[in-house]
């Protein structure tokens, strides 16, 4: 059984039909991508997936639960979050609060303590920034503060929305390095990018999309050499 | 001295106010005009408790519970519907509780203003200038609350919730945030404060009367803005300043006669100096 199963998902804004039913499934241990160009659905099929954005019609399971109509809330209780596309740390707060608030679920407060310095591990800039309003983060390190965020709750599904988005190319390697890091550690991924080539290589499969429907799917390591791709997505 | 203390204990009471405006227009993004009148239903609630018990302690005490629970059962059934819709459907929601709540206090008290005797504390001299007691408590009382509101919102779970649902609600639902519960707390805690500001108004003006809590919700409102809406020191700040103001006008003969038009004259020229108000912050609308 899939862990997140998407099926038949509609979206829409008002009459227009954002996404047209698409199905795609992630399975336990995997990293899948979902790649397109801007405007293609990516982001509203994530949010839509975590409650953000009303279905309209079609069904999304999550370890065999139907979550198509709960709250947000009581989705990233069963165990997935997702780092928003833009970051979306909190700018007001300091970088030790947004981790407390990451851990806003957890109850035990042992276990938050121990969350918070193995982020501090994981990003050390982040340590050193701790009573720094996150605001005042650059981008780079916003984008570590929102995944070491999401990790507080131990998602067994991490969803990342344009992760890369705006970094400098080191940068951009350091967040993809993590995110297999964390995938071997045993969080499955969906990850949406426009670094279509750095999600082919990192992902196991991939589901293309094109103006809110699935226009291809399959193995990353096979689209990476699939003519189409190549053109439309990785520069020819 | 006797007027800057005046002045600050109205001040507190604007601020008290203020801070229900702001914390709910920054928690769940609505102005609601019709938390002036939570005033006025904490005072119709001292008013009956007195009147019948003549306890003015239990008085108080049931003034509290009757407005959180009035904010509360307010928000469920006239504002929690309306999650999503427009901006203005909500606006005009409000008026219409407003109106609801003052047309209720007149079928059950009627429409003439009654008068509430609570007991009287004496005056006290400091600096050679005669301060009553009653302001000495509105202050102290008033300091108090605030203070211990900024370090709930800054330092416990729910607090920090607030904060992050005020920002930016979607990640806040990412971290397992049920912003429904957290607007009505922000409702309960905005309608507490309320009815303390509606015993301490009753402590200057001891009267009350159905429309009892326009002119405070105005000024307040006005106060929030001042202070920069949304933010929960500029609503103290606000709320401080417009006391101040009211009471050094009204203590100048002269203009005395002016001082509404001066408070909202300063809203004008604050608003345009500084469209977001004094603490205000802009917000960023997308990155």
């Amino acid at each position: 059984m899939a862990l997140l199963e998407v099926k038949d998902l509609e979206v829409c804004y008002g009459v227009i039909r954002a996404i047209k039913g698409i199905s795609f499934e992630v399975n336990k241990g995997e990293i899948v991508t979902l790649i397109g160009a801007n405007g293609a659905g990516k982001t509203t099929t994530m949010q839509s997936i975590m409650g953000l954005i009303p279905i309209k019609s079609g069904f999304v399971s999550y370890n065999g639960i139907d979550i198509t109509k709960m709250p947000g809330h009581k989705i990233v209780n069963l165990g997935m979050t997702q780092v928003l596309e833009g970051r979306r740390v909190f700018q007001e707060l300091t970088v030790y609060d947004n981790l407390l608030m990451g851990a806003y679920a957890v109850k035990n407060k042992h276990q938050i303590k121990e969350d918070i310095e193995k982020v501090y591990e994981r990003f050390p800039i982040l340590q050193q920034r701790k009573s720094q309003i996150a605001g005042t983060l650059s981008g780079g390190e916003q984008q570590m503060l929102a995944i070491g965020r999401a990790v507080m709750i131990h998602p067994e599904l991490l969803m990342l929305d344009e992760p890369s988005m705006g970094l400098s190319p080191i940068l951009v390697d350091q967040i993809f390095d993590i995110i297999k890091q964390l995938n071997e550690e045993g969080t499955t991924i969906l990850l949406v990018e426009q670094n279509a080539k750095k999600a082919l290589k990192v992902a196991d499969r991939a589901y293309v999309l094109e103006t809110g429907n699935i226009a291809l799917s399959g193995k990353a390591s096979d689209l990476l050499e699939n003519d189409d791709i190549k053109k439309a997505y990785l520069g020819g | 001295m006797s007027i800057i203390m005046d002045g600050l204990s109205l001040g507190a009471i604007y601020a008290l106010i203020a801070l229900g405006y702001t914390m709910v227009y920054g928690i769940a993004k609505m102005l609601n005009f019709a938390h002036g009148d939570i005033i006025m239903v904490g005072a119709y609630a001292i008013l009956t408790i007195l009147t019948v018990t003549g306890n003015p302690l239990l008085g108080i005490l049931v003034s509290i519970v009757v407005c959180t629970v009035s904010g509360v059962v307010i928000e469920k059934f006239a504002y929690k519907p309306l999650r999503g819709a427009s901006p203005l459907a909500v606006l005009i929601t409000a008026i219409g509780v407003s109106f609801f709540l003052q047309s209720i206090a007149q079928l059950l008290f009627g429409a003439k203003s009654r008068p509430i005797s609570l007991p009287y504390l004496g005056h006290v001299t400091i600096f050679g200038a005669e301060i009553s007691v009653n302001t000495i408590i509105t202050l102290i009382v008033g300091a108090i609350i605030m203070a211990m509101l900024t370090l709930f919102v800054k330092y416990t779970r729910t607090g920090r919730a607030m904060q992050a649902v005020s920002e930016d609600r979607g990640a806040a639902i990412l971290m397992g945030v049920n912003v429904n519960g957290i607007i009505m707390i922000t409702f309960a805690i905005g309608s507490a404060l309320a009815a303390f500001a509606s015993l301490f108004y009753l402590m200057q003006i001891p009267s009350t009367s159905p429309t009892l809590g326009s002119m405070p919700g105005i000024k307040a409102f006005t106060a929030a803005v001042i202070g920069g809406i949304g933010s929960i020191p500029g609503a103290m700040l606000g709320g401080m300043l417009l006391g101040l103001v009211e009471k050094i006008c009204l203590s100048i003969p002269a203009i005395s006669q002016y001082t509404t038009a001066i408070e909202f004259s300063l809203l004008i020229l604050i608003l345009l100096v500084k469209p977001i108000g004094i603490l205000g912050k802009k917000r960023r609308e997308k990155v």
